[in-house]
């Protein structure tokens, strides 16, 4: 019967489909016309490395969304592995293995506490993963005993300065170079490739999303839906908590506070990968572009002389309009 | 063959099925029919899983099986496909996944998908069954139909022998309704059982070969089709006739308030034209699903006319939502009490002056003493059994709380009261009261327009029927001169040959 509709270009179901995508190029052909060295290879990889902990932190969210969840306390989990780790180094003098290793643990345990709290005590998401994150940052900023943690920091009651150092190793999480790409950079797109392949190509992975889709038709079907609801917060408490170590690699310090800005940032790269390709639901690759998309704005308005205390409002306009994509046509 | 025997169900207060047998052989098409509230979807819900609890036995070729889970029905063979589709499917998903999602559950090829193989298998249950949709495409693109025909899809996936459609055609157009039928027929030829529950007769005599009739939770009989008519089968249906329990208020009939004129808008309505006059209850009767509720929203300004107009006392109305219908004089209570009518967690008399609450106010604040004092008023003049005005209305009974419903308009200058389904699960007592309670309002020389399902209710206390059939008005009738059968029969789309 509406076969003659189809034939008429729908503008508005093009844009929904490649209108993220048009931005992103739209974005990248302007700066590279108007300014210089924009296009070279040091500044993309600029880029890249600056967006690395937003998309990593940002596809924690994403896995959380997911099964139709929300994980409000990615940014502070991501602070407080840094801290772990930082703690492990430089207060304990403990190896890098133990402070990688143990911060991801940890993740992964804030977010099966998260999954808890929703499944059994029935919890709103928002509000469990909110709380979660004020009680992180407490719990954090206690364990750091009120500062940073750093190299040579003097410690409390004149106990003369912190006996251990970070590792090489581990800042090399955050500062090294291979194959002349940053390793931020290469443990965010190994993360992205493999988070794809989960969500897409694994049954566990369309698990998550028949969840998030429709819970009630995902049970009746036989899917153990609180066992996926954890599986999803653990890994999203895990990824970000390894956003965190890379956060606090770059840095060369601990401190919970460094993850929270990274929050929205992370909440709007998840929601604008939403209306990358028209997929109307998380996914790994639109995660990434929205990050990308979020840093190349950000990154050529800097190089043009924006104030940074107004980049605020590109990224809140940028969010609405991709939001304004995904859910204007769902209302139909 | 399945068999059930003995089946018995209840729900707190209701008997929904007492020893209830029924039996399907595979490869025919067997129609459900019953009044609302015969227990018809009771019955195949519990075939279907629906259900933990129950008396009785399922068996599936003299073998005994337990059902106590959908997981277990679809085991058996036998899947459900609900009118309410969108239930079952998940949205953003495309069409072949939809179809695949049990395989892919079972997933016994392993942890990875093969898309190729997902797609290419729900290529060929889509062609296999005669059709043509895209299986890339995510199902919430898909009309209502094809939603519909995903879930058969799944179910042919599944190998299903009993295929179990609830009231599949009230959403469907005449042409959509045909493609299923023919699918229906092939299904049936390849061996499968359909259970085909349907208000609509002469859709089931299209269409099935047997017919089983439920009343009040009892089977009235399993029948061939050759031995029926529309006739017989609402015969069967209703059964003795209702005692007469509606006290109608002599009220004299006046000049016409409300009319409607080749009304269209959302939800299917078409070409509706109805008037109301002063002091008259106007019944719309219809089946479940036959657009009441979507045609009272739609007078009341929710939803959006594509056609048509609405007329006030002559004067044209374009309620755009539902305050603007409100000023106009319109009061609607409707269907859905607890989550449409009424604020369960607030007091009773926040509940009685929240339409009218302009009245009490001076400027911006309201004057407490004045809603304390006309909602103790209220409260007494619609015997609303409450320990105060205070009382939050989530603690009183259903009728209490629909009395609070429809008592609440007793205080607005509503010229035309529209009233949804308001006796649903209301205990005869106060439906009564509510009955006297609209016979009141009509009294003070405004109009109601009463949609209901029950038909013993609409005759008993309405002064004209208009019935509805798949989203339009099929025939009037003046009450006095109309029975339950002739309602029925109209309302089953039984007039639509002549």
């Amino acid at each position: 019967m509406n076969n003659t509709k189809e034939k008429k270009f729908d503008l508005f179901a093009f844009l929904y489909k490649y209108g993220t995508i048009l931005v992103i190029v739209a974005t990248i052909l302007f700066f590279s016309i108007t300014l210089d060295n924009f296009l070279n290879f040091t500044n993309i990889t600029n880029i890249l490395r600056s967006i690395s902990i937003v998309a990593l932190i940002a596809l924690a969210v994403t896995i959380s969304l997911t099964i139709d969840g929300f994980d409000l306390s990615v940014g502070a989990t991501a602070g407080f592995a840094s801290v772990i780790a930082a703690k492990f180094m430089v207060i304990w003098d403990m190896g890098p293995v133990l402070a990688i290793i143990v911060p991801l643990i940890v993740g992964a345990l804030i977010g099966a506490i998260n999954a808890f709290l929703i499944i059994k005590m029935k919890i709103p998401d928002l509000l469990t993963t909110l709380s979660m994150m004020f009680l992180l940052t407490g719990v954090s900023i206690t364990f750091q005993n009120g500062s940073a943690i750093y190299n040579y920091m003097p410690l409390p009651n004149n106990a003369g300065i912190a006996p251990g150092l970070m590792s090489e190793a581990y800042l090399f999480i955050g500062r090294g170079e291979l194959l002349g790409l940053p390793v931020p950079v290469i443990i965010m797109l190994v993360v992205v490739i493999l988070i794809h392949i989960f969500l897409n190509q694994t049954k566990y992975g369309r698990f998550l999303y028949m969840i998030g889709g429709n819970e009630e038709a995902a049970k009746l079907s036989g899917i153990p839906v609180s066992k996926y609801k954890l599986i999803a917060y653990m890994l999203s408490g895990l990824i970000a908590s390894l956003g965190g170590l890379v956060l606090g690699a770059r840095l060369g310090s601990g401190e919970v506070d460094a993850g929270g800005p990274y929050l929205m940032d992370a909440v709007a790269a998840a929601y604008i990968g939403f209306s990358i390709f028209g997929a109307g639901k998380p996914n790994a690759f639109g995660t990434l572009l929205g990050a990308l998309l979020m840093g190349t704005l950000l990154n050529g308005l800097i190089m043009m002389d924006f104030p940074y205390y107004s980049q605020d409002i590109v990224k809140g306009v940028v969010l609405i309009l991709a939001l304004t994509l995904t859910y204007y046509k769902q209302r139909r | 063959m399945l068999k059930m025997k003995n089946i018995t169900k209840s729900f707190p207060g209701v008997k929904a099925l007492e020893n209830v047998d029924f039996e399907v052989e595979l490869g025919e098409v067997h129609a459900m029919i019953g009044a609302n509230g015969a227990g018809k979807s009771t019955l195949m819900k519990i075939l279907a899983g629906a259900y933990e609890d129950y008396e009785g036995e399922i068996s599936i070729d003299n073998n005994k099986v337990e059902i106590n889970n959908p997981i277990d029905a679809k085991r058996n063979g036998i899947v459900i496909v609900y009118q309410e589709v969108d239930t079952a499917l998940i949205p953003y998903l495309t069409v072949a996944e939809n179809i695949m999602m049990d395989y892919i559950i079972e997933g016994k090829e392993g942890t990875l998908i093969s898309w190729n193989d997902i797609k290419g298998q729900a290529k060929k249950v889509i062609s296999d069954i005669g059709l043509d949709i895209n299986v890339n495409q995510t199902v919430n693109k898909l009309p209502l139909s094809e939603k519909q025909m995903v879930l058969i899809g799944r179910a042919v996936f599944q190998d299903a022998k009993y295929l179990i459609l609830d009231e599949p055609t009230a959403p469907l157009s005449v042409e959509e309704t045909n493609k299923l039928f023919d699918i229906v027929k092939k299904l049936k030829n390849e061996g499968m059982s359909i259970i085909f529950i349907s208000h609509r007769l002469n859709e089931v005599f299209q269409i099935a070969e047997k017919i089983t009739v439920l009343r009040d939770g009892k089977i009235v009989g399993t029948f061939d089709i050759d031995d029926m008519t529309i006739d017989k089968a609402v015969e069967k249906m209703l059964g003795k006739k209702l005692e007469n329990n509606y006290p109608k208020v002599e009220t004299k009939i006046g000049n016409t308030i409300l009319e409607v004129e080749n009304l269209s808008g959302t939800g299917g309505i078409h070409n509706v034209s109805l008037s109301v006059r002063e002091g008259e209850i106007v019944g719309l009767a219809g089946l479940v699903g036959a657009g009441k509720t979507e045609l009272c929203k739609l007078i009341f300004g929710e939803g959006n006319i594509t056609e048509g107009e609405i007329r006030l006392k002559g004067k044209r109305i374009k309620p755009k939502i539902p305050a603007q219908a409100v000023r106009y004089g319109l009061a609607l209570v409707p269907e859905e009490r607890r989550k449409e009518g009424i604020l369960v967690y607030e007091s009773v008399e926040t509940n009685i002056t929240l339409p009218t609450l302009e009245k009490y106010c001076k400027g911006i604040f309201m004057q407490k003493n004045k809603i304390k004092q006309v909602s103790r008023e209220l409260i007494k003049q619609v015997a609303i059994k409450t320990p105060s005005e205070k009382q939050l209305v989530a603690y009183l009974s259903g009728g209490n709380q629909q009395k609070v419903a429809v008592g609440k308009w007793f205080l607005s200058d509503a010229e035309v009261f529209i009233l949804d389904e308001v006796t649903k699960g209301v205990d005869v007592g106060s439906k009564v009261e509510i009955y006297e309670l609209i016979g009141g309002l009509v009294h003070q020389g405004t109009g109601a327009l009463y949609a209901s399902c029950e038909f013993g209710e609409i005759l008993g206390l309405t002064d004209r029927i208009y019935v509805m059939y798949n989203g339009t008005i099929v025939k009037e009738l003046v009450t006095k001169d109309t029975t339950e059968e002739e309602l029925l029969y109209y309302a089953a789309g039984g007039g639509l040959g002549e």
